[in-house]
Order: C-alpha cells, then sequence, then structure tokens
C-alpha cells in the first residue's frame, strides 16, 4: 500500500520528468565542446596515420630498397611495386604506386618498411577532382616526404620511445 | 496626401472594412511567420546548447540568417508529387494542416484592446479550429499512398483524437473558472497580479492542457507520428520542397499557438506578475510575449529531454490518466462552487 501511493505520488508529481529535465537545464549553461573545424582543429597524436610518403636519407638519397614487404604486408593490395638495377648497382624502385581507395590506412606498410621509407603523415585533408588521381605514383610520395621530412621526422622522434 | 482622403473616404464601407481587416490580418501573420522562423532556429540553438554543442552559427553572424537560408533552399527544391498519389488531396493537405494554425490566431486577445475578433465565442473557435489539424495529417497520410505515410496518419490520429478530449476538458474547467468564452474576458478575470492567475486554482488542468498541447502538435515525446527511427517521418515522408515547409510551419505555428493559448488561459495573458509600478511600466504586450516564448521554451526543453513515449503508453496517458484526472478537477470546481463557501478560490 504504501510502496503503490508513493508510486502515484511520484507520478503525479512528475517528479522523474523534473529530474530529467534539470539535467537538461543544467547541460544548457555547460561549457560546449564543439571543435569549429576548418578554424578549430584537435591535437593529431604523432601516431596518426593519414596520406602516405616516401622519405629519403638526409644526403638526398630515397630510402626505399625496393624490397618490396609493404606490398606483401598490405591487407588491401594497395601498393604496386616495380624494381630494376640503378646504374651503381644497387636494386630500386621504378614504380611504387599506392591506390588510396583501396587503402585502408592501417599503417602496415610503415611497420613493415625495414628503412622507415614508407610512412603516413598527418595530412589527412586531401581530394581529387578526376578519374585516376586516386593512384598517387612514387614521384608524389617523394614529393610528399621531401615537403614534410621535417614534420614526419618529428612526429618519429616523439613516437621513438614508446616503440 | 490629400487626394488619398478623398479615395479613401469615396470607397464602400464594406471595402474600408476588408481593407482594413486585410491590414490587420498581415499585421498578425507577418511577426507569426517571422516568429515561427525564429523558433525553428532557436529550436537547433537550445537543443545544441542542451546537448553541449552550439548548434548553427555558419550562416551570417552567430548563424542568425540560418532559418533564411533554410526557406530559400526549400523554395528552390523539387516538389515532388508521388506516381500513385492522390494528386488533389496530396496538394490539399499541407493547405488544411496549415489554415487552422494561422485562422486560431485570429481571436488570441494580445492586449485589452489589441484583439483582431473579438468574438464571444472564441474559446469555442480555438477547439473547432485545432480539431481540423488532424485532417490535414490524415488526408496527408492518406494522399501519399506509402506504408509509412499511412502508419504515421494512424498513429497521429488516434493519438490527436485522444488529448483532444482531455484538452477540451481542461478548457472546460477555464470556462467555469471565468464564466465565459470570450478569450479576452478570461484574460481580465485573471487581472490582479500573479496570485490571481488560473494556474493555481486549476493547477491539474493546467499541466493536463499544456501535455495535452505537446500531444497535439506531435511533438517530442509525443512525436510517434514523425518517429525517425521507426517510420521515417511519419505522414509527411512524400513530402517535399513547399509542400513540406507548410507542413513544418504548421507545427511551430500550432506550437506557438499552444504556448499562447496555455498563457491567456492560464498564465493571465497580458497580466504584468505584480500590479505594482516596474511592473506596470512594461506594456502589456510585451508580457504577453515573454511569456509566450518562456511557455514556448518548454516545448524544446521537452524535445531535448524526453525519450519518445511507447504508442501504448501515449494511449495509457491520454485515456486513463488526463481525461479521468479532468473529469476530477472538473468535478471538484463544480462541488466547491455550488456546494461549499470557497467557491472563490477558483473564481
Amino acid at each position: 500500500m504504501g510502496a503503490s501511493l508513493q508510486h502515484y505520488l511520484k507520478s503525479f508529481l512528475l517528479w522523474e520528468l523534473i529530474k530529467g529535465l534539470r539535467l537538461t537545464g543544467r547541460q544548457l549553461f555547460a561549457r560546449k565542446v564543439t571543435i569549429q573545424y576548418p578554424d578549430e582543429k584537435t591535437p593529431k597524436s604523432p601516431r596518426f596515420r593519414g596520406l602516405h610518403a616516401l622519405r629519403r636519407y638526409p644526403n638526398g638519397e630515397e630510402r626505399c630498397i625496393a624490397c618490396k614487404l609493404c606490398e606483401a604486408v598490405c591487407p588491401a593490395l594497395a601498393i604496386t611495386i616495380e624494381s630494376e638495377e640503378r646504374e651503381d648497382g644497387s636494386r630500386r624502385t621504378t614504380r611504387y604506386e599506392i591506390d588510396l581507395f583501396k587503402c585502408i590506412y592501417c599503417g602496415f606498410c610503415e611497420e613493415a618498411c625495414p628503412v622507415d621509407s614508407i610512412v603516413e603523415t598527418h595530412i589527412h585533408e586531401y581530394h581529387f577532382e578526376n578519374r585516376g588521381e586516386n593512384i598517387i605514383t612514387k614521384d608524389q610520395l617523394l614529393a610528399i616526404g621531401d615537403k614534410y621530412e621535417q614534420q614526419i621526422a618529428a612526429a618519429r622522434a616523439a613516437d621513438a620511445p614508446y616503440r | 496626401m490629400e487626394w488619398l482622403t478623398q479615395i479613401w473616404l469615396s470607397t464602400p464601407s464594406w471595402v474600408q472594412i476588408s481593407v482594413i481587416s486585410l491590414l490587420k490580418i498581415v499585421a498578425i501573420l507577418i511577426p507569426l511567420v517571422l516568429a515561427v522562423a525564429y523558433y525553428t532556429f532557436a529550436e537547433r540553438k537550445i537543443i545544441g546548447y542542451m546537448q553541449i554543442r552550439i548548434g548553427p552559427n555558419r550562416v551570417g553572424p552567430r548563424g542568425w540568417l540560418q532559418p533564411i537560408a533554410d526557406v530559400v533552399k526549400l523554395l528552390f527544391k523539387e516538389a515532388l508529387i508521388p506516381t500513385n498519389a492522390n494528386r488533389f488531396l496530396f496538394l490539399l493537405a499541407p493547405v488544411i494542416t496549415l489554415t487552422p494554425a494561422l485562422a486560431a490566431w485570429a481571436v488570441i486577445p494580445f492586449s485589452d484592446h489589441l484583439v483582431l475578433a473579438d468574438i464571444d465565442a472564441g474559446l469555442l473557435y480555438i477547439l473547432a479550429l485545432t480539431s481540423m489539424g488532424v485532417y490535414g495529417v490524415i488526408i496527408a497520410g492518406w494522399a501519399s499512398n506509402s506504408k509509412y505515410a499511412f502508419l504515421g496518419a494512424m498513429r497521429s490520429a488516434a493519438q490527436i483524437v485522444a488529448y483532444e478530449i482531455a484538452m477540451g476538458f481542461a478548457l472546460v474547467g477555464v470556462l467555469m473558472a471565468a464564466g465565459s468564452l470570450n478569450l479576452r474576458e478570461i484574460v481580465l478575470a485573471q487581472e490582479g497580479g500573479l496570485h490571481h492567475w488560473y494556474v493555481w486554482p486549476l493547477l491539474p488542468l493546467f499541466l493536463v492542457y499544456f501535455i495535452s498541447g505537446v500531444a497535439e502538435t506531435n511533438r517530442a515525446p509525443f512525436d510517434v507520428a514523425e518517429g525517425e527511427s521507426e517510420i521515417v517521418a511519419g505522414f509527411h515522408v512524400e513530402y517535399s520542397g513547399m509542400n513540406f515547409a507548410l507542413f513544418f510551419l504548421a507545427e511551430y505555428a500550432n506550437m506557438l499557438l499552444i504556448s499562447t493559448l496555455t498563457v491567456v488561459l492560464f498564465l493571465g495573458g497580458w497580466e504584468p506578475l505584480f500590479h505594482v509600478a516596474p511592473f506596470t511600466w512594461i506594456p502589456p504586450l510585451f508580457w504577453l510575449l515573454g511569456k509566450i516564448v518562456i511557455v514556448a521554451f518548454f516545448f524544446l526543453w521537452f524535445r531535448a529531454t524526453f525519450p519518445r513515449y511507447r504508442y501504448d503508453q501515449i494511449m495509457r496517458l491520454g485515456w486513463k490518466v488526463f481525461i479521468p484526472v479532468t473529469l476530477v478537477w472538473i468535478a471538484v470546481i463544480g462541488i466547491f462552487t455550488f456546494y461549499t463557501p470557497f467557491g472563490y478560490w477558483f473564481h
């Protein structure tokens, strides 16, 4: 009897509804968490996996030795590599292409690479305007690497203690 | 200037009356439509704030031009009519929904003398017009020739009919207290400050009326008629462009209407909080608008807070809670008025 009376009293006083309203009413004045994206950006982890790049050694020599480990490990089969012997006798890629539509940005290529050549940068705002631009060539990859080398190196240095 | 007055005086009196009435109607409708536009903006902003985000802020300074952008978008959208729909009814439905939502404003007293049609049966007129809204919903659902639209219309019709009754009974309570169907006189009967408003003696009826009003306008938590997660958008799935905009306009106009009626019937209309100096300086129209804004805010607050009622819960609340509550309170008012010396509590 007492319990049911209490139940009726609670329902008719709209007690639980008022409790709900109080909560949302409080949130109305709470600090907002919105990040206004193009103007504000969230900080990125040094491990962020964005657009790919091929790196060079400080003397300008490209790192990639065409071992094809990245091609082998790539779960989406996004990487295509062809290689030949260069005049100095070293093995180098003649073709290094990544299909960005196939790529799932898992970062396995980066992990597989024995010379830290293929890396994933912090670039995540890019687009294609024509058919075929999704396949990114060796020259483009090297260009990205050259342009963002400082950032890439800094990110790797920041993460090194945890590897 | 001279010749204008000449023309005005030479026109027959019925033309003069029609022109003046038309101007008055425009003077009510244009602020109303603007209010509806900015009510949608307020809804997005307030619900955003309650969800700890900031809502639309890209169009114009702080997003203030967002409703204009929405209207322009809807104007330029194609108004699709499904192949198997009944064209005539399909196009008629939004009009039937919108017309009563706007026409009901004719009898709203904005202040002691600011009222378009000061008719004695104002409350009846309001009841009659708000009941019309359900036809628009049913016709829209049927004419669309779509399962979702039909289901939404059925749900909506059952719900509106159920809550209409509770709402009507709540109004009977006001009628008994005020002794008049004229909305202006109902407000005048509440004259004399906060403690004379009908919220206090008619508190249960006030709650029932407002909650039924939320259900009548198909707003959260009674929005099974739309039920995005179940039946897409309910009765207006097949509508697009301006036809959809009319439904939208009608819904928000109805919300404002219910808020206004709540203020007029229970919260003393244009009456100031107290009849003392600083309160009486504010003009009556602003008191009314201020109260409407507060009540209208509750619609948005509810939507940000409550999950949707299950269909059977809605029916249970309508038929088994609200209608008995209103009936009991009407009986209480009657008994107190006629058989005890405490009848003045309700007047």
